[in-house]
C-alpha cells in the first residue's frame, strides 16, 4: 500500500467536501475491493475518507411501493432482509452467489456497484493494461483472457464486470441515487456503468466529486418467476464465467415481460432492452428462449481462451428462463 | 556491503508518512490502545501489534478466510480492513473462544473430528463457523459447506469440519459464547 | 491406563494447539525490534537488470536497507554450496547473486523496514530497468528439445524390456492417445516465511516454514559460512506443504542475509503472489500406446512423458516408470524427457510423478478396457502384476485386487452399466469412473532419542516435521505402546535441527523412517529399564527374558503371568537413576531390500455433470487404500481425504496459467488459482483394506501421504467419459472442454 492519509466522515457533506479538495482521495466502505487494489498498488491513493460511519445503512420502503437499500447496506443485509427475500429473492440469490459470507458481511451496496475488473492484467502491475495505465496497450486481448468480455469490448480493454448484485439489479431496473457537490440525481442502473470504448480507465458515469447515497428498487419484484444462474469453475467462492439474471411476468404459459441481464460477459451487467421484447406475448418454450438468446449474443465476439463464453451464454439463458418460467423459481 | 546512504535531513523530511492514531479495540473482552498507523490492515493489528497470531493470514487478499475474526458479532476477513476504521469494536479471535482450560464446543468437535491437518486454516473455519451458526442460515450439511466456502482448507479437510460444525449445530449450541 | 495405542483413532497431541491459536508457525515469532522484510519480484522472465534504483525507498524513514544483487555480500562461491537434500542435478538458484533475470517474478531485491507495511510501500518504490532476452515457457512448442534429464538420486530412470514397438504393431487391439496438464502449485495455505530471532552473542535462530530443518541448516551453514552451534533451524509446526518446503525456499536466504547485515531478528513472509515463484509440480505431455489382445491381456506398453525443467537444473519425476510395474507386461517402453524453459525449477508436489503418470496410464486403461467391451476391473484384474517386473523383485505385499474389490462393493460399482451417458437424472448426466493408484513405501535412514525421567515421563525427539500429515502424533503413539505408556506422559519433539538426525518430511516415507527410529530408540530404553528391572532384590522378573515380557500400564509385565511385574519408576527409583536417555539409528536393512514395496489404491468416483452448461460436480468418491499397518486410523482417514480433494483440483480445477508473451504465471492468487472449496466436496469414504506386511519396514506401514491423491484425477476423467462420452484428455476438465 501507498502512504496515505485517513479521515472519518461524519455526514455526507463532510465526506463530499474532503473528496472534492483532494483529487487522488478515495471513499472507503467495506474496502474489500479497495484494500485489495491498493495492496497490489494498483489504487493508490492519497487519502481515504471513512464513510462507513454515515447513515447510509438500512433498507427502508419507498412511497411507489418500491423499496431503497442505503449504500452502506451490507451485502449480508440485503440479501437476508425480509422483504428482499420475498420481494425481490432474484436479488438475494445473486448476492449470495457471490463472494463468501465474510466478505459479503463487509461488502456494501455501493461498494459492491464500483467494484473494479477481476483482470488478472489489471491487477499485475508487471503487465500492461489500458485500465490501468491508459495508452500502454491491453494484454487481455492476445493473451489470458478467460474470464473476460465477450459483448461490448473495444479495441482498448475488454474487461468483464465482476459484480453479481449488479446482474440482478440490472435485471430489476434500480435506480442508483447520487449526491455530488451539486446535489442529488438519479442514474437509472443501465447507464450507470459504462463500456470500455477508448477510456477503460473510466468504469463508470459517477463523478469524482460524487458519492452513491443507495439505490432503488422499483415496486416490480418478479419474486414468481425469476432465476439467477451463476456458472463458475468451482462450486462457490469464485467470480462468475458467465451469470444470468432473468425475470418474467407470466400470464399462464404466456410471457407478458421479460427481463434478461447477464455477467461476466462484459464491461458492465449486459441488457438489451429491445431483444427481450422478442418473448413478450410468447410462451415459455425451450425454442423460444434459445432465439431470444441467439438474439442477444449475435453480436458477441470471442478472443481465444474465452470463445466458449458465447455458446455458455446462450445456453445459460436458455436454462435461466426455463427456470424462472415455473412457477417455483429454482435457481 | 554497503552501508545505508545517509539520507540528508532535508529529504527525508519530504517524505510523508502516514500519522499514527490511537485507537481502541476491545478484544477477546479486554480493551487494548493501540497506536496504529492507517495503512495497517484489522489483520495485522492482530498479529503484529497485539500479538494475536492465532488469527492466520494466507493470502492477504480476501481469497481464503484464514484471517476471518468476528467483528461486533459478525464474521469478516481481516485482511481487507483497516484496523483504524474499527475503532470502538468488538474484535472476538480464536484466542478468545475458550473459557479457560475449557475449549468452546467447536474447538472440541474439530478436535475430536480431527477437521484440520496443518492446522494453518483452524483457527479461520472455527471462528467462521462460531458466525455460520450464530447467522443461523445453515439447516443442512449443503448449507455448511456452502456457507463455509469462504475458508479454503488446502489440506482438504472439509468432510471432517462439516462433521465437526454439524455436530455442534445439533447440540444446538449457538456458539455465542464469548 | 490405556497403553495400547498404535493403530488406534487418537485425536491429534498437537489438536488444542491448532484449534487455540496456540501453535506459533514461522511468521508468528515476534520479538522487540524485529524488522521486516519484503520481497520485490522481477517483471520480466528473461534478460539481466541494467539499472536498479533504491533511492526512492531508502529516504523514507524506517527503511533501513534494500538488499540486491548489487549489494550483496561475498557468499559461497560454488554451486555444491547451494545444494540440498533434495536438489535435483545443476545449479540451484541463488536469490540476489546476479542481475541475470532466469524466470518471472524472481526475486531481485529485499527491502527492510522497521514495518511490514513500510517495507511494503517501499518495496513499490524501487524501480528497476531491464533488458529483456526472448524466452521460451510454452512446453508444447518446445516439445522437440526435450533431452534424457541427468537422474536425481532416488529417482529410478525408466527401464525397457522385450520389444514394445514390435509387440503394439502385432497387437490386435491398439490405442495410443496423448495427454496432458498444467503447472500446478502447491499452494499450502501458510505463506512460506522465515522470522530469524538474533541472540546478542550473534547466533541465530530461524524459525522457518519447511519440510526439513537439518536440510535448512546445512543449506544456510554452506552458502553463508556459519558452524551450526551459531545457526539453529526450527520449524515445530508447519501449516503445510505438500512438498513445496522439502527444498530452502529463497526467503529463508533473504531473512538470514538481512539479519547476518543488519544484525537484527528480520521476518521475511512472502505473498500469496510469491508462492507461484519457486517450486511447482511440472506441466507435461504424455502419450501412451498400449497393445493387447481382444481380451485385453496386455502386450505392449509404450508410455513417453516430456515435462519442463529449469534453465538451471534438472527436474525429473517418476513419471513413467509405474507403468511398468502396474500390470504385467513383457513389452514395455518408457521414456521421460524434460525441456528446459525460462521458468523456476519444479520440485516434488504430493505424489510427483504418480499424479501425472497414473492419470495417463489409468485413462489409457479406461479406454482399453471400454474398446476390448469389458470391465475397467475385470481387466485391470486380467493384468495383475505379482511381480514388480521392472526390478524383478517380488512384492513385500500387495493387496491391491482387495482394493478393487472392497472399493468396488462399497461405491455399488456393479450396478454401473458399461455404456456412456446411460445414466441420467433430467438434465444432469451421471458418470462412474474408478482408475487405480500406486506409490512407493520408502524407508531411509532416520536417528531418535528419547529420555525417560524418573517420574515415568518419555520424551522422544528427531529433527523431522509435521506438515499436518499427524508426525507428532504418531510418534506419541509408537513410542508410547513400546514403553506401556499413557500418550500423556510421552512429549515428542521435531522441527528442531538440534535435535537427532531425520530427513526431510516427505515421500510419505516419515511414519516409516522416523517410526523405525522411535521404535529402535524405545527398544534400548525397554533393555536398560528391563535390566534395571531384573537387579531389583528379589524381582519377580529375576528369571525373566526381556523377549517374555510387555511394557503395559506403566509396569513392566511377564507375558506368562500378569502379576509378575516392576513398574517402571519402581526399576529406575532402584536403579537409582534419574534419567535414561538413549539414541539410535535406523534404517532399511538387506532383506527389506529384496522387496519392491509400494501402497496401493483404488478409488470410484460418481460425476454428476449438467449436460448443457459443463459444470462436473464429484458427488461420492470412495477410496481404497492398501497401506500397510495403520498407525492411527483417524489420522490416516484424514491424510487420504484431504489428498482425495487434493485430487479433485488436480481433475477440474487447478492450472497456473502462464501468459506466453510475458513467459508469466497470470493465475498468481487463490481466486484464479482454483482449489477445491468446502463446496466441491461431497461424500468421500476411505476404506484401509488389510495388509499385513512384516517385510516393508520394522512398523509394517508404508505411508499415507501421497498414495490418497493418486488415481483421483484418472477416475474422475474415467467417470466423465462415462457420464458424457467424451474422453477429456487435457487437465483440468473445465467446463469449457466439454461444451
Ligand atoms: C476474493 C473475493 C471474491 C469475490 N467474489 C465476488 C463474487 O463472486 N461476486 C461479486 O459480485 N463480488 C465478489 N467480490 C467483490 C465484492 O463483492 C466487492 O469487493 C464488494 O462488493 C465491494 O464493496 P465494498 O463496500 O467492500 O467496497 P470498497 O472496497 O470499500 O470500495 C470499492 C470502491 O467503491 C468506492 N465506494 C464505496 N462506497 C461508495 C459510495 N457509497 N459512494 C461512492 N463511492 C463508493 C470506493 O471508493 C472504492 O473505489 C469478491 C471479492 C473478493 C475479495
Ligand atoms: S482487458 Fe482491460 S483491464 Fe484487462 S488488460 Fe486489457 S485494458 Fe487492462
Ligand atoms: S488472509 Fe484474509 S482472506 Fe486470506
Ligand atoms: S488444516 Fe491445513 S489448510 Fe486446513
Amino acid at each position: 500500500m501507498n502512504s496515505f492519509s485517513y479521515t472519518r466522515a461524519d455526514d455526507v457533506a463532510t465526506a463530499l467536501r474532503e473528496v472534492a479538495a483532494d483529487g487522488a482521495a478515495k471513499f472507503i466502505a467495506g474496502g474489500t475491493n479497495l484494500i485489495d487494489l491498493m495492496k497490489e498498488n494498483v489504487e493508490r491513493p492519497s487519502r481515504l475518507i471513512d464513510i462507513t460511519r454515515l447513515t447510509l445503512g438500512g433498507i427502508r420502503p419507498r412511497s411507489d411501493g418500491g423499496l431503497r437499500l442505503g449504500a452502506l447496506a451490507t451485502n449480508t443485509d440485503v440479501a437476508y432482509h425480509k422483504e428482499i427475500e420475498r420481494r425481490y429473492p432474484l436479488l438475494s440469490k445473486a448476492i449470495l452467489a457471490g463472494a463468501s459470507p465474510q466478505l459479503r458481511n463487509m461488502a456494501t451496496v455501493g461498494g459492491n456497484l464500483l467494484q473494479r475488473t477481476r483482470c488478472c492484467y489489471f491487477y499485475d502491475t508487471a503487465t500492461p493494461c489500458n485500465k490501468r495505465t491508459p495508452g500502454v496497450g491491453c494484454s487481455a486481448i492476445a493473451g489470458f483472457n478467460r474470464a473476460h468480455a465477450i459483448l461490448g469490448t473495444s479495441a482498448a480493454c475488454i474487461a468483464s464486470h465482476p459484480s453479481d448484485m449488479c446482474v440482478a439489479l440490472a435485471a430489476l431496473e434500480a435506480v442508483v441515487r447520487v449526491t455530488g457537490s451539486v446535489g442529488e440525481r438519479v442514474v437509472p442502473f443501465a447507464a450507470f456503468h459504462r463500456l470500455p470504448g477508448d477510456t477503460p480507465n473510466i468504469d463508470t458515469n459517477l463523478q469524482a466529486d460524487e458519492i452513491i447515497t443507495g439505490v432503488d428498487l422499483p415496486a416490480r419484484g418478479f419474486a414468481e418467476h425469476h432465476a439467477y444462474l451463476k456458472i463458475r469453475d468451482r462450486a462457490s467462492y469464485a467470480f462468475a464465467l458467465v451469470s444470468v439474471a432473468a425475470a418474467l411476468e407470466m400470464d399462464g404459459n404466456t410471457i407478458t415481460e421479460a427481463r434478461l441481464a447477464l455477467g461476466g460477459v462484459a464491461h458492465k451487467p449486459w441488457r438489451d432492452p429491445q431483444t427481450e421484447t422478442m418473448l413478450h406475448g410468447q410462451s415459455a418454450t425451450r425454442e423460444n428462449f434459445k432465439r431470444v438468446a441467439e438474439a442477444l449474443l449475435r453480436d458477441a465476439k470471442g478472443f481465444g481462451r474465452n470463445r466458449f463464453k458465447i455458446e455458455l451464454a446462450k445456453l445459460a439463458i436458455v436454462r435461466a428462463l426455463s427456470q424462472a418460467s415455473f412457477k417455483e423459481a429454482h435457481s | 556491503m554497503n552501508s545505508k546512504p545517509k539520507a540528508d535531513a532535508a529529504t527525508k523530511a519530504t517524505v510523508s508518512l502516514p500519522t499514527k492514531n490511537g485507537i481502541t479495540l476491545k478484544v477477546n473482552g479486554a480493551v487494548k490502545q493501540i497506536e496504529i498507523a492507517p495503512w495497517t490492515t484489522l489483520l495485522d493489528a492482530l498479529r503484529e501489534h497485539l500479538g494475536l497470531t492465532g488469527t492466520k493470514k494466507g493470502c492477504d487478499h480476501g481469497q481464503c478466510g484464514a484471517c476471518t475474526v468476528l467483528v461486533n458479532g459478525k464474521r469478516i476477513t481481516s485482511c481487507l480492513t483497516l484496523a483504524i476504521m474499527h475503532d470502538g469494536a468488538e474484535v472476538t479471535t480464536i484466542e478468545g473462544l475458550a473459557e479457560g482450560e475449557v475449549l468452546h464446543p467447536l474447538q472440541k468437535a474439530f478436535v475430536e473430528h480431527d477437521a484440520f491437518q496443518c492446522g494453518y486454516c483452524t483457527p479461520g473455519q472455527i471462528c467462521s463457523a462460531v458466525g455460520l451458526l450464530r447467522e443461523g442460515k445453515a439447516k443442512s450439511p449443503e448449507d455448511i459447506r456452502e456457507l463455509m466456502s469462504g475458508n479454503i482448507c488446502r489440506c482438504g479437510a472439509y468432510a471432517n469440519i462439516v462433521a465437526a460444525i454439524e455436530q455442534v449445530s445439533r447440540m444446538g449450541e449457538r456458539g455465542d459464547e464469548e | 491406563m490405556r497403553t495400547e495405542h498404535i493403530g488406534k483413532p487418537i485425536s491429534r497431541v498437537d489438536g488444542r494447539a491448532k484449534v487455540t491459536g496456540a501453535a506459533k508457525y514461522a511468521a508468528e515469532y515476534n520479538v522487540p525490534g524485529l524488522v521486516y522484510g519484503v520481497v520485490v519480484s522481477s517483471a520480466i522472465a528473461k534478460g539481466r537488470i541494467t539499472r536498479i534504483d533504491v533511492a526512492e525507498a531508502l529516504r523514507l524513514p524506517g527503511v533501513l536497507q534494500v538488499f540486491t544483487h548489487e549489494n550483496s555480500p561475498l557468499l559461497a562461491q560454488s554451486d555444491n554450496s547451494y545444494s540440498d537434500e533434495v536438489a535435483p542435478p545443476g545449479s540451484p538458484f541463488r536469490p540476489l547473486h546476479d542481475g541475470e533475470i532466469r524466470y518471472s517474478a524472481q526475486p531481485v531485491a529485499l527491502v527492510v523496514a522497521d514495518t511490514f507495511e513500510l517495507a511494503h510501500y517501499a518495496a513499490s518504490l524501487v524501480r528497476i530497468g531491464y533488458e529483456r532476452d526472448a524466452h521460451a515457457t510454452n512446453l508444447n512448442e518446445e516439445r522437440e528439445r526435450a533431452y534424457q534429464p541427468r537422474p536425481r538420486e532416488f529417482i529410478p530412470p525408466p527401464e525397457s524390456r522385450g520389444n514394445a514397438e514390435k509387440a503394439f504393431a502385432e497387437a490386435i487391439v491398439r490405442l495410443e492417445e496423448e495427454y496432458s496438464a498444467p503447472i500446478e502449485h502447491h499452494n499450502p495455505m501458510e505463506p512460506f516465511a522465515t522470522t530469524v530471532l538474533r541472540e546478542e552473542n550473534g547466533r541465530l535462530l530461524v524459525y522457518d516454514k519447511t519440510q526439513g530443518v537439518q536440510n535448512v541448516q546445512n543449506y544456510l551453514c554452506n552458502v553463508f559460512g556459519y558452524s551450526k552451534g551459531d545457526l539453529r533451524v526450527l520449524s515445530p509446526f508447519v501449516g503445510g506443504a505438500f512438498g513445496a518446503g522439502l527444498r530452502p525456499v529463497y526467503q529463508v536466504f533473504l531473512a538470514v542475509l538481512a539479519a547476518r547485515e543488519l544484525k537484527r531478528s528480520v521476518r521475511v513472509s512472502l505473498m500469496r503472489q510469491q508462492m507461484f515463484t519457486f517450486t511447482h509440480r511440472p506441466a507435461i505431455w504424455q502419450r501412451v500406446a498400449l497393445g493387447a489382445a481382444p481380451d485385453g491381456t496386455l502386450e505392449a506398453i509404450t508410455h513417453k512423458a516430456i515435462a519442463e525443467t529449469s534453465q538451471f537444473e534438472d527436474y525429473s519425476e517418476t513419471v513413467v516408470n509405474w507403468s511398468g510395474l502396474l500390470y504385467r507386461c513383457d513389452n514395455v517402453e518408457l521414456s521421460h524427457t524434460v525441456v528446459k524453459l525460462d521458468l523456476h525449477t519444479p520440485g516434488d508436489m504430493r505424489a510427483p510423478g504418480a499424479v501425472w503418470g497414473l492419470h495417463a496410464l489409468e485413462c489409457a486403461m479406461d479406454e482399453l478396457a471400454f474398446k476390448v467391451g469389458i470391465d475397467p476391473i475385470e481387466l485391470r484384474l486380467k493384468n495383475y502384476a505379482e511381480r514388480d517386473q521392472n526390478e524383478g523383485k517380488p512384492f513385500s505385499s500387495k493387496e491391491l485386487r482387495a482394493c478393487y474389490r472392497l472399493g468396488a462393493e462399497k461405491f455399488g460399482w456393479a450396478r454401473r452399466n458399461p455404456q456412456p451417458r446411460s445414466m441420467r437424472e433430467g438434465n444432469v448426466l451421471i458418470g462412474w469412473g474408478m482408475a487405480g493408484g500406486v506409490w512407493e513405501a520408502f524407508h531411509i535412514t532416520a536417528d531418535a532419542k528419547a529420555t525417560l525421567t524418573a517420574d515415568g515421563r518419555l520424551t522422544v525427539s528427531s529433527a523431522t516435521a509435521d506438515i499436518g500429515t499427524g508426525t507428532y502424533t504418531i510418534m506419541t503413539q509408537i513410542a508410547a505402546e513400546m514403553l506401556g505408556l499413557p500418550i500423556e506422559d510421552v512429549t515428542f519433539k521435531l522441527g528442531d535441527s538440534s535435535l537427532s538426525k531425520s530427513p526431510v518430511e516427505g515421500g510419505s516415507f516419515t511414519a516409516s523412517t522416523v517410526g523405525s527410529a522411535v521404535k529402535a530408540v524405545c527398544e534400548k530404553i525397554r533393555k536398560k529399564l528391563f535390566q534395571l528391572a531384573r537387579k531389583i532384590d528379589g524381582s519377580p522378573l529375576a528369571n525373566t527374558k526381556l523377549d517374555n515380557v510387555r511394557f503395559v500400564d506403566g509396569q513392566i509385565r511377564s507375558h506368562n503371568d500378569s502379576s509378575r511385574a516392576v513398574s517402571l519408576i519402581e526399576a529406575m527409583r532402584h536403579g537409582g537413576l534419574s534419567a535414561i536417555e538413549e539414541k539410535a539409528s535406523a534404517g532399511p536393512t538387506p532383506e527389506q531390500m529384496q522387496y519392491s514395496r509400494f501402497a496401493h489404491s483404488a478409488v470410484f468416483t460418481e460425476v454428476r455433470i449438467d449436460e448443457d452448461l459443463g459444470t462436473i460436480r464429484v458427488m461420492r468418491v470412495v477410496g481404497a487404500v492398501a497401506a500397510g499397518r495403520i498407525l492411527n486410523p483417524k489420522t490416516a482417514r484424514s491424510q487420504v481425504l484431504g489428498a482425495i480433494v487434493m485430487g479433485i483440483g488436480t481433475a477440474l480445477e487447478e492450472e497456473s496459467v502462464i501468459d506466453h508473451t510475458f513467459g508469466r504465471i497470470m493465475t498468481h492468487n487463490l481466486a484464479d488459482y482454483h482449489v477445491p472449496v468446502n463446496a466441491d466436496v461431497h461424500d468421500i469414504e476411505v476404506i484401509f483394506v488389510q495388509e499385513q506386511d512384516e517385510a516393508v519396514n520394522p512398523l509394517g506401514a508404508k505411508g499415507l501421504g501421497e498414495i490418497g491423491i493418486v488415481g483421483v484425477a484418472a477416475a474422475i476423467a474415467n467417470a466423465v467419459f462415462h457420464a458424457t462420452g467424451k474422453r477429456i484428455r487435457d487437465l483440468p476438465i473445465t467446463l469449457d472442454k466439454l461444451l
